[in-house]
């Protein structure tokens, strides 16, 4: 849904200020978005200054130097801390990536720290995945055939193997689909980057028997065609990948099958 | 608050089966724009200084009649291609969809119409 303003309990207020921390001399300062689900207050930004003498240098070691240091109510999702999982996606610094992977000194100035653009948020920098998951099912990612299974497993030639790099390393961590305006404006329609880079990585998947019924299923003015080209999903990709690409590949394919 | 499923809510009333063509025509005009919108440009320049009588009979000539009525097409159904995904992205009410919808068909047929109708005049109208 198109919302240029914010409604007026999601407007975010200045919140507290958090104490330094005592003796330190290296500090950083980090400014991050708070809601919590239990009070009725809007959301708020709070200021924490962190130890960077004593802290990792990525920013999710700053997240959790505050949780253990300063608030342990500051709520996030971490797991792997090494790019693999996709927990921690969140916005940092205006961009959507990955807090495990993202240098603090990458950053100039204050980190600012918000969750995953345009999706509801269940408290502090967690947002609801409900939805893109189902998205994600609903692309059918795993192998479909008719023949009858082989003794073995499937088999497939280099070359077709290679046609999967780039597709299979994403770990849908959504940075992508959530800094897509598309998405953002007709994410309940449309399927988005991450779930439109795995349905193109199971259609050029030679092993694959069921690439028109994949096709059928995606040949929609929104689920597809809501892609405009804009490239965010490039551009913020946290593993490099390019699903403005693999979207067009799928376009391709669409107009191959009929011209 | 709804109590379906997420992948029901996500399988929505299924595929369209439709939108290839669409995105394929948008290209097919857009290629098509190329020539025809430059000629137009040079035939818009090539006219200035000339009096109405000298810019009638240039343009009552079956070769710019054609033009005129191709670079009316074109233009034109990659205008209603192009608004029509502006509507479909932004407009999210579904009356107000459907009216913008049917006020993009109307306006550009009506358009065309006028402009079909003025190359025709030019040319036979006498």
């Amino acid at each position: 849904m198109v919302e240029l303003t914010l409604p007026r309990n999601s407007q975010i207020k200045s919140g507290k200020t958090w104490p330094k921390p005592e003796g330190a001399t290296n500090l950083r300062e980090y400014r991050i978005y708070r809601w919590s689900p239990d009070d009725d207050e809007n959301p708020r930004v709070d200021t924490y200054y962190v130890d960077m003498d004593r802290c990792g240098p990525m920013v999710l070691d700053g997240l959790i130097w505050i949780k253990n240091n300063i608030d342990p109510t500051l709520t996030f999702r971490r797991s792997c801390r090494e790019g693999i999982c996709g927990s921690c996606a969140m916005n940092i610094d205006g961009t959507n990536t990955l807090a495990c992977t993202k240098g603090a000194d990458e950053i100039e100035g204050e980190v600012k720290i918000y969750p995953l653009p345009h999706m509801a948020v269940v408290k502090d920098l967690v947002p609801d995945m409900t939805h893109f998951y189902a998205q994600h099912r609903s692309i059918e990612p795993w192998l479909q055939t008719t023949t009858n299974e082989p003794e073995k497993e499937w088999r497939q030639s280099h070359e077709d193997r290679e046609k999967l790099d780039g597709l299979y390393e994403c770990i849908l961590c959504a940075c992508c689909s959530t800094s897509c305006p598309s998405y953002w404006w007709n994410g309940d329609r449309y399927l988005g980057p991450a779930a439109l880079l795995q349905a193109y990585r199971w259609l050029i998947d030679s092993r694959d028997e069921a690439t028109g019924k994949r096709l059928d299923n995606l040949e929609d003015p929104f689920r597809l065609y809501r892609c405009h080209t804009i490239m965010n999903c490039t551009q913020s990709c946290p593993k490099g990948l390019n699903p403005a690409k693999a979207i067009a590949e799928i376009k391709k394919m669409m107009v191959e099958r009929r011209v | 608050m709804s109590m379906r499923t997420p992948l029901g809510r996500v399988r929505g009333l299924g595929s369209a089966k439709d939108g290839t063509e669409h995105f394929w025509m948008q290209r097919v005009t857009a290629v098509a724009n190329i020539p025809l919108v430059l000629i137009g440009l040079w035939l818009i320049i090539s006219l200035v200084g000339d009096d109405y009588q000298m810019v009638v009979t240039k343009l009552s000539s079956p070769g710019w009649t054609v033009f005129l009525v191709l670079f009316a097409f074109s233009v034109l159904y990659h205008m209603r291609l192009g608004l029509q995904v502006v509507i479909e992205d932004y407009i999210h009410t579904e009356w107000t969809k459907i009216l913008l919808l049917l006020l993009n068909t109307f306006f550009v047929f009506f358009t065309g119409a006028m402009f079909v109708f003025a190359a025709f005049k030019l040319a036979f109208g006498g």
